[in-house]
């Protein structure tokens, strides 16, 4: 039994290693940039770079957008397949699990062809058009986390029992989503927002096929041609993964504990 | 008074057993009880599906049988057949497969390390925060991290070189299979851990001593008990681990350029400049990735209702 705790030990802290060495090797290489000693130059060059600022507003702007359209398309589906229609779950749960089978290159090449110049709908033919399919896309690579997060949130009230009381005080549809459902599950809409982002916010396949200057392409740009800026890039882009994962967690612990039982 | 009267049916039970699911036969009654509020709640949702994720998918499965004037033609698929594009789907299959194969093995024998290897409780809620953390750090910036680990003035490199006197870059280039496979692993192991460690906790506790009081040692155990019950989670994460591998591309891309020429970088090339010179091939390259994807989750899906038997 002893020795079975032993392995345990090793197997974790190769695991570390093996986990935990990039990450201060990144770091390490990023402070590397002049000669005699270390320096957070590389930092300083990416950040006063307004190429790096035009890009990651950007991409902020256009991963706000894909949470907002997400939210209006998730949560009234989701909330009306729980409380009316449960045999729909099947399909709806298959739809939002399409994103994860097909990868994201097929979705790009998929509507390059579908919305190109001399299509029915010419999305690709001006520039706001672009952005539009760009936020669309990324709402499609956010779908499975945003439904997942929303329905996990719609599990943990009552509903049923919030729904029939706002229709006897007279409230209709769209008032009882807007104020009684989505300020109930606002921490479980929240975590789908910070998953969202952290999808988001280094997407490069789509964005770069699409013409669009996102903070993705802009890292895969400075990579081929810099040395130490994309190692200051890799870890400010890790912080960032790590600041919407840590939010989900501290958010876990806000979620109502008062959860229906069945 | 439709709300009212809804209010009455659906009072009638809890929801997930409501009135409309338990009429049998006919699934499409609830048509008949349809509000105008159901459909503002539910067509945005069903006509973005349908608009950007149905049909650009199901244009390319047409495009993939059109020749350049639209007809009907199985020239496309039977050019998959040329030795670039044969090349390029057996690199990345064999990346897929072992990123996929040592990413479940290593992921299962960390989740039970830290699952049933009686570590302390603050290693297990540790790592299972960072596998949430890492299986979402791939695309470009894992790439630049494994360049400063392992690329040729990569801190490991060179630790090797300096304390050891031994040049890494002669027996391990980063920019190859070997070198992608290991990259991958960094998200490919997370994953598993996040999707493994609910099964392994289903494996109950009873179960172990109901067995030991039996006689049963512990690797009885494991093979004819816990095992089996993790059997098709594992083959499941297995073939979901493939499927994540073979659609990823940015970290391959910003890794080794094109100098790897894996089905999606090809891909990305014949989307960009038509390096193929046959658009319809290009349709049909995305409809062979389409196919190996799907199967691979449909397998996923398949054995993951199966598992889930036991493991309530």
């Amino acid at each position: 039994m002893k020795q079975g705790k032993l392995w345990s030990w090793v197997i974790f802290i190769l695991g570390a290693l093996y986990f935990l060495v990039p990450l201060y090797a990144t770091f390490d290489f990023s402070l590397h940039i002049r000669r005699d000693h270390l320096s957070f130059d590389a930092y300083a060059n990416v950040l006063n770079d307004p190429r790096f600022q035009a890009a990651f507003s950007y991409s902020l702007i256009i991963g706000a957008a894909a949470i907002v359209v997400g939210l209006l398309l998730v949560v009234p589906a989701a909330y009306y397949v729980r409380l009316r229609a449960p045999h729909l779950r099947p399909i709806i749960e298959f739809i939002t699990l399409l994103p994860l089978i097909i990868p994201a290159i097929i979705l790009v090449f998929g509507y390059i062809r579908m919305y190109n110049t001399s299509s029915l709908i010419p999305l690709l033919g001006t520039n706001f058009g672009s952005d539009v399919l760009l936020t669309l896309a990324y709402v499609a690579l956010a779908l499975p986390y945003m439904y997942r997060a929303v329905d996990t949130g719609l599990r943990t009230i009552d509903v049923q029992t919030l729904t029939e009381a706002a229709n006897i005080l007279g409230a209709n549809q769209a008032t009882i989503i807007a104020r009684v459902i989505f300020p109930n599950i606002i921490v479980a809409v929240l975590s789908g927002a910070f998953l969202t982002l952290a999808i988001v916010i280094g997407e490069f396949t789509i964005a770069s096929l699409l013409n669009r200057q996102v903070f993705g392409v802009y890292m895969q740009n400075v990579g081929a041609n810099r040395a130490y800026e994309p190692s200051a890039l890799a870890v400010i882009s890790f912080v960032i993964t790590w600041g919407a994962m840590g939010m989900i967690q501290l958010l876990a612990r806000f979620a109502p504990k008062t959860a229906r039982l069945d | 008074m439709n709300s009212v009267s809804s209010v009455a049916d659906t009072a009638a039970g809890p929801v997930s057993t409501g009135p409309v699911a338990r009429v049998g036969g006919n699934p499409f009654r609830f048509l008949t009880t349809l509000r105008p509020g159901d459909i503002l709640a539910i067509a945005p949702f069903i006509l973005f599906a349908l608009l950007f994720l149905v049909m650009p998918t199901l244009g390319l499965v047409v495009g993939a049988f059109q020749d350049a004037n639209g007809n009907f033609t199985f020239d496309n698929i039977l050019q998959l057949g040329g030795p670039q594009i044969v090349a390029s789907f057996w690199i990345s299959i064999r990346v897929s497969a072992a990123s996929a194969v040592l990413g479940a093995l290593i992921g299962l024998a960390i989740a039970m390390a830290i699952i049933r290897g009686r570590l302390p409780e603050f290693i297990r809620s540790s790592v299972m925060t960072f596998s949430g953390v890492a299986s979402n750090f791939a695309g470009i910036p894992l790439a630049f991290a494994f360049l400063a680990t392992l690329g040729r003035l990569g801190l490991v490199t060179v630790l090797f070189k300096t304390l050891f006197g031994f040049d890494l870059t002669r027996s391990f280039n980063i920019l190859s299979f070997w070198g992608l496979t290991v990259t991958y692993l960094y998200f490919q192991i997370p994953l598993m851990i996040l999707i493994i460690a609910p099964a392994i906790d289903g494996l109950k506790k009873e179960w172990s001593e109901a067995a030991a009081t039996l006689g049963a040692t512990r690797f009885q155990f494991w093979r004819h008990v816990g095992f089996p019950v993790l059997w098709p989670n594992l083959l499941g994460t297995l073939s979901l681990l493939f499927a994540n591998a073979f659609g990823a591309i940015a970290t391959a891309y910003a890794l080794t350029g094109s100098s790897l020429n894996i089905v999606p970088i090809l891909l990305y090339a014949q989307i960009r400049g038509d390096v193929l010179h046959n658009p319809g091939l290009g349709a049909a390259l995305a409809l062979g990735m389409i196919v190996i994807t799907a199967l691979a989750n449909v397998i996923y899906l398949v054995v993951r209702t199966r598992a889930e038997r036991w493991l309530k």
